[in-house]
């Protein structure tokens, strides 16, 4: 039972990893995307309906990163290429993608297709408990923990990781030392919305296999709050993920339970949680700023 | 957010209504929607009727909707909107338009207005509902025939009195089938989170429970169920496409008989809000008797069950009161005295009790 719960927190934690993680990669280049919501919902719309006109779970899965990538460049266009806002227009993306997933999504109303299925490893997934809580996922959830891996190895380790924290922090010292901002940039843009695309992808592909308008229910601005709350680590937005899920599980059982606590009280925990991890951080403002942007959200001009 | 985006679709929305043709002859019918019908639930089940209006009428109405509309001030515009460009019967669809409504309502003597699920009327503003709670009662028999865990999960949406109608109306039917079952509630504190929702039937389901009910509205606990080979109940729609294996019925929402009664009674000029003590009198409050509410077809369920859950069907579509005492509360204590029933006005007002069957304490 204790397992079935544990398994249920891994799961709803998976879209927070993907989306997060790809904003994460936006924002230490230097750019504030507001958008995650609208191209997790691009995603979402776009990984349902391919999934079900092509029957293949897997053409879903791309095709909802391709949307969410494609949702992004729009704002990449917008904010590198015309220098605008990117606050305004990252809540302009936002609007964009829940009023266009839903435009698109409407044929898809009522629909309902097969989720994920699980990938049985010979032996180890038939191990007690281990088994069931680290070797039964599906390909998205354990992709996710490659992909946490991967950007910390990226950030961390490699050249062009280097370079792209350069530029997140001083593009003007970049742009001198002739690394291209804005493209460095665009790219970051772009795999910010891949990710996002795949972390809405999951939602109908896996926890809740049909397309409902609005699905993503506000975890795109989750994922951008994890962000702050990882200091911009990406093994901390994994640990983020987990106590958010967990959270979210545990006011959910506890209410199973019969807890004597009021449910909007417990509804409000996950957030109320973030808020509390946010003022513990900034408290403390060298932890905080250590790994802070110091560009993010400011304009590049390469005239200046 | 989303007020931003309603705010824009509602700008839109009037915008269509006011350069709209204005024919002369059609009775014209306007419709406030709170989502859009891609709920595949609620708005739905609404847009579904109008539709029904349109066919049943042809060319005698001519109808608009609104989607999207926000609750609160953005409501009383749209609906001035719609009273302004002729409109001579308004329904509004949720139950967060009522005060804008009345408000409006005010202005616009000559308007007729329906406010559903709310409780305020003027001169020229009836109310209108269904009784889902109905639907329940028979969830409750089938549930409690159904389970072998003796735990039956429910997920509920806001504490508000049709919530607590629907969750005892459901706890007295599952008792008078299985005494020994117990409900688990979760609130969800939403209508529509479909992630929520089947984080909450997983929860359900790793504590043991083995049928399910909802009163949120898209389909995830439902698959959830069938994923896990269990059982559920649909709501306001039929969703057997989403669980043909776990769905045991759907209590389904026709609300196109309100629609064309009313709307016939505008055309006759013998529409009226009525009068009377009772709060329901001269208003829509109807069920199961009706065809208000329809339940879908009975299956993956043995024979017995089914036959209990067609005599409990026709008990209630012939009058039975659900709410007839005795009936006590979780901790004991009698909240409806034998030879008592709640009325339809008390069952607005002396229904926030968690009927026997039901663990845990009240929220707030």
């Amino acid at each position: 039972m204790l397992e079935d719960l544990i398994l249920t927190v891994l799961m709803t934690s998976v879209p927070l990893v993907y989306a997060a993680t790809g904003e994460l990669i936006v924002e230490r280049s230097g750019v504030l995307n507001l958008g995650v919501e609208g191209m997790m919902l691009m995603g979402a719309v776009s990984a349902f309906g391919i999934a079900m006109v092509s029957g293949s779970l897997v053409l879903g899965v791309i095709a909802g990163g391709l949307a969410g990538m494609l949702t992004a460049a729009l704002f990449g266009i917008l904010v590198l290429g015309f220098a605008t806002n990117q606050v305004a227009t990252g809540l302009a993306l936002t609007i964009f993608g829940a009023g266009l997933s839903g435009l698109l999504g409407a044929p898809l109303i009522g629909h309902a297709i097969e989720g994920l299925p699980v990938l049985r490893i010979p032996f180890l997934s038939e191990l007690p408990t281990v088994g069931k809580l680290v070797f039964s996922h599906d390909l998205m959830a354990y992709g996710a923990v490659i992909l946490v891996a991967a950007v910390a190895y990226f950030l961390k380790r490699t050249r062009a990781g280097l370079v792209l924290r350069a530029i997140g922090d001083n593009h003007d010292s970049a742009h001198a030392l002739g690394y291209s901002v804005l493209g460095v940039r665009f790219m970051a843009v772009l795999f910010g919305g891949l990710m996002a695309g795949f972390g809405g992808a999951y939602l109908p592909l896996m926890l809740t296999p049909h397309w409902a308008e609005g699905m993503t229910a506000g975890r795109g601005w989750i994922a951008l709050a994890l962000v702050v709350f990882a200091s911009w680590m990406p093994w901390r937005v994994l640990v983020g993920a987990l106590i958010f899920g967990g959270i979210t599980i545990m006011q959910l059982a506890g209410q199973a339970r019969g807890w004597t606590i009021p449910s909007q009280f417990l509804s409000m925990l996950p957030y109320l949680a973030t808020i509390v991890v946010l003022v513990l951080i900034s408290r403390n403002r060298e932890f905080s700023l250590a790994n802070s942007p110091a560009c993010l959200g400011r304009a590049f001009h390469a005239g200046k | 957010m989303k007020h931003l985006l309603k705010g824009i679709a509602v700008g839109l929305a009037a915008l269509a209504v006011s350069t709209g043709a204005a024919m002369a002859e059609p009775l014209k019918v306007g419709f406030l929607y709170l989502g859009t019908p891609g709920d595949h639930g609620w708005t739905y089940a609404h847009e579904l009727a109008r539709q029904k209006v349109e066919a049943h009428f042809g060319d005698k109405v001519e109808t608009t909707f609104v989607e999207n509309v926000p609750e609160g001030p953005d409501a009383a515009r749209v609906t001035r909107e719609l009273a302004n460009t002729g409109h001579d019967i308004i329904f509004g669809t949720s139950f967060g338009f009522m005060d804008p409504m009345l408000k409006v309502s005010k202005d616009f003597p000559e308007v007729k207005f329906e406010h559903i699920t709310g409780y305020k009327r003027s001169a020229n503003m009836a109310t209108g509902n269904i009784r889902f709670y109905e639907g329940r009662y028979v969830q409750g028999i089938v549930a409690g025939m159904m389970t072998k865990t003796n735990k039956i999960g429910y997920i509920a949406p806001f504490p508000i009195p049709e919530a607590y109608q629907g969750l005892n109306a459901f706890a007295i039917g599952m008792r008078e089938a299985n005494p020994d079952a117990e409900i688990m509630v979760i609130w969800a504190n939403t209508w529509e989170d479909p992630v929520k929702e089947a984080d909450a039937a997983k929860v359900l389901v790793a504590q043991g429970a083995d049928v399910m009910a909802q009163h949120t509205d898209t389909p995830a606990m439902l698959q959830i169920a069938e994923k896990a080979g269990l059982h559920g109940f649909g709501q306001a729609s039929d969703m057997k496409k989403f669980a043909p294996n776990a769905q045991l019925f759907s209590s389904v929402n026709d609300w196109s008989h309100y629609y064309i009664e009313k709307i016939q009674q505008v055309m006759d000029g013998t529409w009226s809000t009525g009068e009377g003590p009772d709060h329901w009198a001269g208003n829509t409050w109807k069920g199961m008797a009706d065809d208000y509410l329809v339940l879908s077809a009975f299956e993956n369920m043995p024979a017995d069950v089914k036959a209990a859950a067609e005599k409990a069907a026709a008990k209630i579509e012939g009058g039975y009161n659900i709410f007839t005492g005795p009936i006590k509360d979780n901790k004991g204590n009698v909240v409806v005295k034998a030879g008592e029933a709640l009325n339809d006005g008390t069952l607005w007002s002396d229904i926030f009790f968690y009927a026997e069957g039901i663990q845990g304490e009240m929220p707030g």
